[in-house]
């Protein structure tokens, strides 16, 4: 798993953090090799083995038949392993719906993505880059609501969306998604350091248009901070469970969590005969779903990474 | 936390660009964010007769909602929940964060990042593996203390709920506060470390007088996203049900119960008045704990 990861820790591009990290990785290293600690590193070892626990027990139980996973012990392989007739019944079971689910979360999740981040850098931008009548006012407007939860804001968005008939549509998961107040208090802060005045300055002489100056030469600077607002949009999109399981009834617009819960369901009140072997598609199809945001936080770390060092420090 | 964030920054007066670039998000910020609220604030106000259709109470929804016992057991929940689970994550993520930094870590790497991994799994999935780990019957636990002739630990039992979640919980978001501790930690300046360390200060007084001080704003930022989460519970306690619904019932936390009102109960404007309780609730605690910080930084 780790293996896949980018090479040594390279300091992030944020404009931030980035210089005094630099100075001081620098200045470190040859300190940090001289001393190890080995009783840390077990307890810490023994801190990772508990948050590696349930992944394990899954990639066990993603081998075994529904009978194997109730008769053999769970934290070992069975001598019967079935991983791949398991994988193939999650993703043909009821004409392919697990496959069906799959791409809904990818749209549901990569659509709501793009569009925050898009939306929070140009309004993170104009709010840090320009001072205009009401600017402050509404700024602190959208900070304020960073505050309400969204799980009590989603009953209220379905009762509205009720209302003009968007509910048990793509639409009722990916426009709440859209808007992100948390994101838009990151780009500000990033905009402020990372597009420097002087150089908007400089394409303004040149006779830039403001919205050429913004896609060619601020949306370029403000990536890092863009790359970490995507991720923790897809993270939360691709993760939601309670907005999806108010919004939509057609099972074939489920996203992944809302489609296992209901798989998972059937497992338990099936118990043995037609649904008995439900167990073990829950748990292949809890693997499969996980995989793909595992391998993008691997790759993307030093983006996240640095984008949180921002949304942290800064306050 | 606000001031600061605006006094920073030359910003330049570029004609109407500024609105032009802050109105898309304003407008679906309006859409999606203010109108719900007024909506729901809205039809709170009004109550389904059974003779006569819909009918304006004022404020009597509230008045029940505040003397309803099945809410009150729920925000009561809620908040034991928060009291003991937050402060073990946020110790845990900071401990993490501290040993990470202090360079006497072997492996370093891989435990930061195996650490992290359980926040990109879904709160779904999460909840039905620690489900199966907690089982009486099948779950490896049990299945251990059956081998060793020791009493099975009943994990999912009335006494033990509140534990078994805060766990999941706690499971799922070390890793994420340790990471936003951890990158507020590497940006402080080593010249500090050196003065504290000429001043004869040992790697225990460091981390207390130099490293926890600095961590400050990020502790803050890590606590307020805890208050969010631990009062709006719904995920977990709502996949747990299907395995010991003796246990947790339909309002076991507020936002259960705001669940169970609107889409079983087909109460529609009890939920929105209940939904806008508990978004009041944690704005209160949200606001207690910055006013909190904020005058123990100033004494």
């Amino acid at each position: 798993m780790t293996t896949s990861v980018a090479p040594a820790s390279t300091p992030p591009s944020a404009p931030t953090t980035g210089r005094t990290r630099t100075a001081r990785d620098n200045r470190r290293r040859p300190s940090s090799v001289r001393r190890r600690s080995t009783p840390l590193t077990i307890v810490m070892l023994a801190a990772l083995a508990y948050f590696l626990l349930p992944l394990f027990w899954l990639l066990v139980a993603t081998t075994k038949s529904t009978q194997d996973l109730i008769n053999t012990f769970g934290l070992w392989f069975s001598r019967t392993p079935q991983l791949l007739t398991n994988i193939r019944q999650t993703l043909t079971h009821d004409d392919g719906i697990f496959l069906h689910w799959l791409l809904n979360t990818v749209l549901y999740a990569v659509g709501s993505a793009l569009g925050a981040a898009l939306l929070a850098a140009a309004a993170g931008y104009g709010f840090a880059k320009f001072r205009f009548r009401g600017n402050n006012a509404a700024f602190n407007l959208v900070l304020g609501a960073i505050m309400v939860p969204t799980t009590a804001l989603a009953i209220p968005t379905y009762l509205l969306f009720a209302k003009v008939e968007l509910v048990n549509t793509p639409w009722a998961i990916v426009l709440p998604s859209l808007v992100s107040p948390f994101g838009l208090y990151l780009m500000r802060i990033y905009a402020q350091d990372a597009v420097p005045d002087s150089l908007l300055e400089a394409a303004r002489m040149d006779g830039a248009g403001e919205l050429r100056i913004f896609f060619r030469i601020a949306l370029r600077l403000l990536a890092p901070g863009l790359v970490t607002v995507v991720l923790f949009t897809l993270v939360a999109t691709w993760n939601n469970y309670f907005l999806p399981l108010i919004m939509l009834n057609d099972p074939s617009l489920y996203p992944i969590t809302v489609g296992l819960s209901s798989w998972a369901s059937q497992a338990q009140n099936g118990g043995a005969g037609a649904s008995s072997d439900m167990l073990a598609l829950v748990v292949t199809g809890s693997l499969l779903s996980i995989i793909p945001l595992v391998i993008a936080f691997l790759l993307l770390q030093r983006y996240w990474q640095s984008g949180l060092a921002t949304g942290g420090v800064k306050q | 936390m606000t001031n600061q964030v605006l006094r920073g920054g030359r910003r330049r007066s570029g004609g109407a660009a500024g609105p032009l670039f802050v109105a898309p998000f304003m407008v679906l910020f309006v859409l999606l964010f203010l109108a719900p609220l007024g909506y729901a604030a809205y039809i709170s106000l009004f109550q389904e007769k059974l003779i006569g259709g819909t009918a304006f109470v004022g404020l009597d929804n509230y008045v029940t909602a505040v003397k309803d016992p099945l809410l009150r057991e729920g925000v009561l929940r809620v908040a034991t929940f928060f009291v003991i689970q937050v402060p073990v994550m946020l110790v845990l993520a900071l401990l993490f964060a501290l040993a990470l930094d202090s360079g006497l870590l072997r492996l370093a790497r891989v435990i930061r990042l195996g650490i992290f991994v359980p926040y990109a799994v879904p709160s779904v999935v999460a909840t039905l593996m620690w489900g199966y780990l907690y089982g009486p019957d099948f779950g490896p636990f049990a299945q251990l203390s059956e081998k060793l002739d020791l009493p099975v630990w009943h994990f999912l039992s009335d006494g033990w709920m509140l534990g078994s979640l805060a766990n999941i919980v706690t499971w799922e978001f070390v890793g994420y506060n340790m990471i936003i501790l951890y990158a507020a930690l590497r940006t402080i300046p080593e010249d500090l470390y050196e003065a504290a360390a000429l001043d004869g200060a040992g790697a225990w007084r460091i981390a207390w007088s130099v490293k926890l001080p600095a961590l400050r704003p990020a502790l803050l930022l890590t606590l307020l996203f805890s208050v969010i989460g631990s009062f709006q519970l719904f995920n977990e306690p709502k996949l747990l049900q299907s395995i010991a619904p003796d246990v947790i019932d339909s309002s076991y936390t507020a936002n259960l119960y705001a669940y169970t009102l609107a889409f079983t109960g087909q109460q529609v404007n009890y939920a929105a008045a209940v939904s806008f309780l508990l978004g009041l609730v944690i704005v209160i605690v949200s606001y207690a704990v910055l006013l909190t910080a904020n005058r123990r930084r100033t004494s």
